[in-house]
């Protein structure tokens, strides 16, 4: 309990301590302490400014996938459109086909029943001359009667 | 223990290990507290000194050794460690001293950390690092305290240090004018000087106290928190030393309760300490008179 010369010693070695700490303790810490705090800044910054970009690239991009889609509905729409349009071109061109087709058919059809009927004429006539050969019992000359019989013939 | 008594005991637990000048003319440790007494000023605590420099010692190296690794990326677990106390002491200091000081912070830091050690060495059991002495030693009676703080010599060399600082920053800022005038001139001063001479004397009795209490406050607020601690510790030890069995159940749970609280005795001098000797430089760095 005695006051003696400890206290000297005791000042000495806090001045030391003290001395020692701020050359070569305190700088680097402090120094480390504010470049992470800087860091830390720089981070929520960069952070913040990411989020602004990220905002302004959804809207961008809902934009864009607006428009695209308001395309693809004009697509879409100019598609049907087309298809109606060929559909409607390829009805046409069926109906005219087939109306050609019908109308040829039908001008064979006709040859065909002239043709018959011509045949069935010429078989007419000689029937005929057949017939009144035998009605009359005598031979009517082939020759003589043929001018007859064609003319009767285009009667029919 | 046993064959002591109990004030024997308290005695010489509260004697220091005291190397100087022995009555013979040799240099030596003092036995007994009356021979401590008769070495006068020139005579050393080597227990006081010894914990109180290996205590400072552990603490600038192991500062140090994160100092040297100190990275702004991610810190390690020693590396944490001391940037939490120096954040919590750069703080401390921004708080309330609001110029710029190389000095002040790491001062701080050092007062801070060192007492906290010195302090702490409270919590071991009084009789541990006694017994140790007595053991390398090999004498049986010799006197040895662990817990520098608890000795005035180690409080009051502090509170000096911190003294001369003040002063020392005072005629750095003021200048030697300044720093008389502040003495002399306040409280009360006058246009008229005749009155104004006549005033000097009281203001530098008033101002001068107002100096000279700062460190020793500040030297005996800590010695007499720690050297009542340990009193305590010491009378609870003397009840493990008493014989009775209720007693030393007793002694344990007081022993117990007495050290959770001594954590924040400690802790809160150390912090103390720290805050009055930034608020004084703070103060002496003002120059607002």
């Amino acid at each position: 309990m005695n006051i003696n010369a400890t206290l000297i010693g005791q000042s000495v070695a806090f001045f030391i301590f003290v001395l020692f700490c701020m050359k070569y303790v305190w700088p680097p810490v402090i120094t480390a302490l504010q470049e992470r705090q800087k860091k830390i800044a720089d981070g929520l910054d960069a952070a913040s400014r990411a989020a602004r970009d990220l905002e302004l690239a959804q809207e961008k991009v809902g934009q864009q996938l607006r428009e695209a889609k308001g395309q693809a509905a004009e697509i879409i729409e100019q598609a049907k459109k087309r298809g109606t349009q060929i559909v409607d071109e390829a009805r046409e061109q069926a109906r005219v086909e087939a109306d050609r087709v019908k109308a040829q058919a039908q001008a064979e059809i006709e040859q065909e029943i002239n043709g018959v009927k011509d045949a069935l004429r010429a078989q007419l006539g000689s029937l005929a001359v057949s017939g009144a050969e035998k009605i009359l019992g005598a031979s009517i000359d082939q020759n003589a009667h043929a001018e007859l019989v064609s003319k009767l013939a285009a009667e029919i | 223990m046993a064959e002591q008594t109990a004030s024997g005991y308290i005695q010489h637990h509260l004697q220091n290990l005291t190397y100087g000048q022995l009555p013979n003319g040799d240099w030596g440790f003092a036995h007994t507290a009356q021979e401590a007494k008769e070495m006068g000023f020139w005579a050393f605590h080597v227990d006081t000194l010894g914990w109180s420099v290996g205590l400072g010692l552990l603490f600038v190296l192991l500062f140090r050794m994160a100092a040297k690794k100190a990275t702004s990326g991610q810190p390690g677990g020693l590396q944490n460690f001391v940037e939490v106390l120096v954040d919590f002491v750069d703080t401390s200091v921004k708080d309330s001293f609001h110029g710029r000081s190389p000095v002040i912070a790491p001062l701080a830091l050092t007062i801070f950390v060192w007492v906290f050690l010195m302090n702490a060495i409270d919590l071991i059991p009084v009789d541990w690092i006694p017994m140790l002495a007595v053991l390398i030693s090999g004498d049986s009676h010799i006197p040895f305290r662990a817990v520098s703080t608890t000795d005035p010599n180690a409080t009051l060399g502090m509170a000096l240090s911190v003294f001369a600082l003040i002063i020392f920053y005072s005629i750095k800022v003021k200048g030697i004018g300044g720093f008389i005038g502040e003495l002399t001139l306040h409280p009360f001063g006058s246009k008229n000087l005749f009155v104004q001479a006549l005033l000097i004397p009281v203001n530098f009795l008033l101002e001068f106290v107002t100096l000279i209490a700062k460190p020793i406050s500040l030297a005996l607020r800590l010695f007499g928190n720690m050297y009542a601690g340990e009193l305590v510790f010491i009378l609870i030890a003397v009840m493990f030393g008493s014989g009775l069995l209720w007693l030393s159940a007793l002694g344990i749970v007081l022993q117990w309760a007495w050290a959770v609280f001594h954590i924040l005795i400690i802790t809160l001098q150390a912090f103390i300490f720290m805050m009055l000797t930034i608020v004084y430089l703070s103060m002496a760095h003002e120059d607002n008179h």
